[in-house]
């Protein structure tokens, strides 16, 4: 590792699988935000379609909320795997080294 | 208007002070070597460490100002609870780990990791200060205007007290008790506002809202009147006479009728009904007195608004308890009476006058109220920039903020880091979710004061009774303690860890570093109590909209390339901050918002149109890092390698 300040973990091979999904949800998420945005200021009126009881403001506000936390979910459900994974490849390298 | 300070108020707030303390003692004696005091030894668990980030980011700009604002503007208060929790995703998928990973007590080991460079340690700690002091303000100034109503105590009492008690828990064990008061705070916070959430769908709808049966309803009185060609007003009543009139505008008419005991009232004319409505007006006369609906303060003439005139079509109706899809459908088909504001002038004396403004619902739940997104109704290019500028800063000042940056460095490893990411979205995504039906629940509720909505949210605790209002504003308060914490936090790694150690090179022992932080949160706190009543009166809740704009431009840049992009160099950081900083702050000061509200100069054409500056500042802070890193390669760069790809070797 490059710095390692309080010295706690060890190196970790899931990185650049972590960064790669990272940067991939979070291109993502963007896209929704943005759409968000751009609906309002292109077509504002959009917003106030009704969609069931409610209308596309309040469905596409409280989206982003639920949809943020549910790809923290997944997000944290593929990384604590990959991390597994290495960690079980780690494990298996020291048994068979001994 | 006035307010009864609540005992049980007072008696719960103790109690969670003196919580507080206990906490803060029991770590004091824990909190010995300096990993202790700047990040709580890193071994808070991430489920506390996710609450405590509730704690810590749920201000009292997002308690008291969304909800207040929700409940005079409707869904345009909610688009920043959307962008605050938004800015999460940032946080999650981008800084959280890496920040971690890399550094140690502030976000300025993270930046420096890669270069040891004691310039990126000093604009780090620079842009710390400043965007925690742009925090810090409206804090405090909102800890002395909630002590006002709820205590009874005077503005810098509750600045004074507020600052007092912070100072305490930062400086007897800084990061450790900081934890456990947001985790508590923010726990608190969370759940009783779903109770107050559950006892508005309990209660549903009225057209006369009586808080309960606590309150009158106030029936708002009419006059038949004409308004002539020759644009005269004409009024059809025994009881009142007219006295004068006034068009501050097109379209609006308002009237000062005197009735026959000599009182002088003003109404505005309604065109469509042919008639008068009653207002409320607060005059600030020439002699210096400030009168609620034409009486002092202690006459209490003034009331509570917030109704709907109209449920589903009808006038005169009671609901009963509504769903949670029940509660929009009902607004989204009835007409919401929200107040409009207008200042005239009556012979030296300055009336703001409060008239009323039946809006559909419809309206009241899609943006456009107070953000001009619409060109059908006068939306220039600027209004859109503007509003795509707040959604920006919003988004991706989160990530940014430097004291939320700091409580990634509580928990043991980058994998805990991420879990209480998770954990915070969860909880700060229920909270705001939570804000949409307590501003609407007020806005409909009567409970609204005009002249000060921040106490929207309280005010209708109190509409269910003394108990939920002692404990929502005990909240209030804890919501101010647990962020101000945060912040003294920060600001205090920032002064004894960047600036001492790093960047000055003054070689400390570790208590003497603990004592340097110590001195510096008393520093820090003590400078936040006297800007917190030097700013009194002033409309704060920019200031955090600012806040997360500055951080956005002069901070994620740098966090972001220095983990992605791979030639950054030390002076592109440096470059990029400053330009940040120095072009975010500049924009502000320079805009029309600042001239009309800080300097009080709105017959002036300022120079920055746009209110704020996050749309031009980030790109041009991103562009200064890239160009500069560019001429600078070679000098500065040592390897080939990003910070994170050295970090997975």
């Amino acid at each position: 590792m490059a710095k390692d300040p309080a010295g706690k973990w060890d190196k970790d091979e899931s990185i650049p699988y972590k960064i790669k999904l990272g940067m991939w949800m979070f291109l993502a998420y963007c896209v929704v935000y943005g759409g968000f945005i751009i609906i309002n200021l292109a077509d504002p009126k959009l917003m106030g379609i009704d969609i069931g009881s409610l209308n596309l403001a309040i469905v596409y506000g409280f989206a982003l909320i639920i949809l943020a936390l549910i790809m923290a979910l997944v997000y944290n459900f593929l990384a604590s795997r990959m991390e597994k994974k290495y960690r079980d490849k780690e494990k298996q390298e020291k048994v068979v080294g001994q | 208007m006035r307010y009864m300070p609540s005992p049980w108020a007072i008696i719960i707030f103790i109690a969670f002070v003196v919580a507080v303390f206990a906490i803060s003692y029991y770590f004091a004696r824990k909190t010995r070597s300096s990993e202790g005091y700047f990040a709580a030894g890193g071994n808070i668990h991430w489920s506390v460490n996710g609450i405590a980030f509730a704690g810590d980011y749920l201000s009292a700009a997002s308690f008291l100002g969304i909800c207040g604002l929700i409940a005079v503007a409707g869904y345009d208060g909610f688009l920043y609870s959307i962008g605050y929790l938004a800015g999460w995703i940032v946080a999650l998928f981008v800084v959280a780990e890496p920040m971690k990973r890399l550094g140690k007590f502030t976000f300025a080991d993270a930046l420096d990791s890669k270069f040891r460079s004691r310039g990126i340690r000093l604009i780090a700690a620079i842009s710390t200060l400043i965007v925690s002091m742009f925090y810090l303000i409206p804090q405090m100034v909102g800890a002395g205007s909630l002590v006002t109503p709820l205590l009874g105590l005077p503005h810098w009492a509750g600045v004074l007290m507020v600052g007092s008690i912070v100072i305490i828990i930062v400086a007897t064990a800084g990061m450790a008790s900081t934890t456990y008061v947001q985790f508590i705070k923010g726990a608190l916070l969370v759940f009783f506002s779903l109770i107050l959430v559950i006892a508005i769908l309990a209660r549903g709808f009225s057209t006369s809202p009586d808080q309960g049966g606590q309150t009158d309803y106030h029936d708002f009185k009419t006059i038949e009147a004409v308004y002539a060609e020759d644009g005269q007003l004409a009024i059809e009543s025994g009881s009142y006479q007219l006295i004068k009139q006034w068009e501050p505008e097109p379209g609006l008419v308002l009237a000062k009728l005197q009735d026959n005991s000599g009182f002088g009232s003003i109404w505005k004319y309604n065109e469509e009904k042919e008639v008068l409505e009653e207002t409320l007006t607060v005059t600030q006369t020439a002699e210096g007195q400030t009168l609620y609906n034409g009486g002092t303060a202690d006459e209490e003439l003034f009331y509570q608004v917030g109704h709907m005139s109209r449920i589903e079509g009808r006038e005169d109706v009671e609901t009963g308890p509504v769903g949670m899809f029940s509660f929009f459908s009902t607004i989204k088909e009835s007409t919401v009476i929200r107040w409009e504001k207008e200042v005239i002038d009556d012979a030296g004396d300055s009336i703001t006058v409060y008239y009323q403004d039946p809006t559909p619902g419809r309206e009241v739940l899609r943006p456009g109220l107070v953000f001009k997104v619409d060109s059908d109704r006068g939306a220039t290019a600027t209004d859109k920039i503007d509003f795509a500028s707040l959604m920006l800063a919003l988004f991706f000042g989160t990530a940014a903020l430097p004291h939320i940056l700091i409580r990634y460095y509580t928990v043991p490893t980058p994998a805990c880091a991420r879990k209480s990411t998770i954990v915070a979205i969860a909880v700060i995504g229920f909270f705001y979710i939570l804000t949409l039906f307590i501003g609407l629940g007020a806005m409909t509720g009567g409970v609204v004061d005009i002249t000060n909505n921040n106490m929207s949210a309280p005010l209708l605790a109190r509409s269910f009774g003394i108990a939920l209002f002692a404990i929502i504003s005990a909240i209030a308060f804890a919501t101010v303690l647990g962020t101000v914490s945060g912040l003294i936090v920060a600001s205090s790694g920032a002064v004894a860890h960047d600036l001492m150690d790093r960047f000055m090179n003054i070689k400390m022992t570790d208590r003497r570093k603990v004592l340097s932080g110590k001195i510096a949160a008393i520093a820090v706190g003590s400078i936040a109590m006297v800007l917190g009543v030097i700013f009194k009166g002033m409309n704060v809740s920019y200031l955090v909209g600012w806040a997360f704009a500055i951080a956005a431009s002069a901070n994620l840049p740098a966090i972001l390339m220095i983990l992605f992009w791979k030639r950054t160099t030390a002076k592109g950081v440096i470059a990029s901050v400053l330009v940040g900083l120095l072009s975010s702050v500049t924009l502000i000061l320079l805009s029309q918002k600042t001239f009309n509200e800080v300097y009080h100069l709105s017959h002036l054409h300022a120079p920055v149109q746009i209110n704020n500056p996050a749309i031009l500042s980030v790109p041009l802070s991103f562009l200064t890092l890239v160009i500069v890193s560019l001429l600078t390669k070679k000098i500065d760069l040592a390897d080939d390698e990003t910070v994170l790809e050295k970090a997975a070797d």
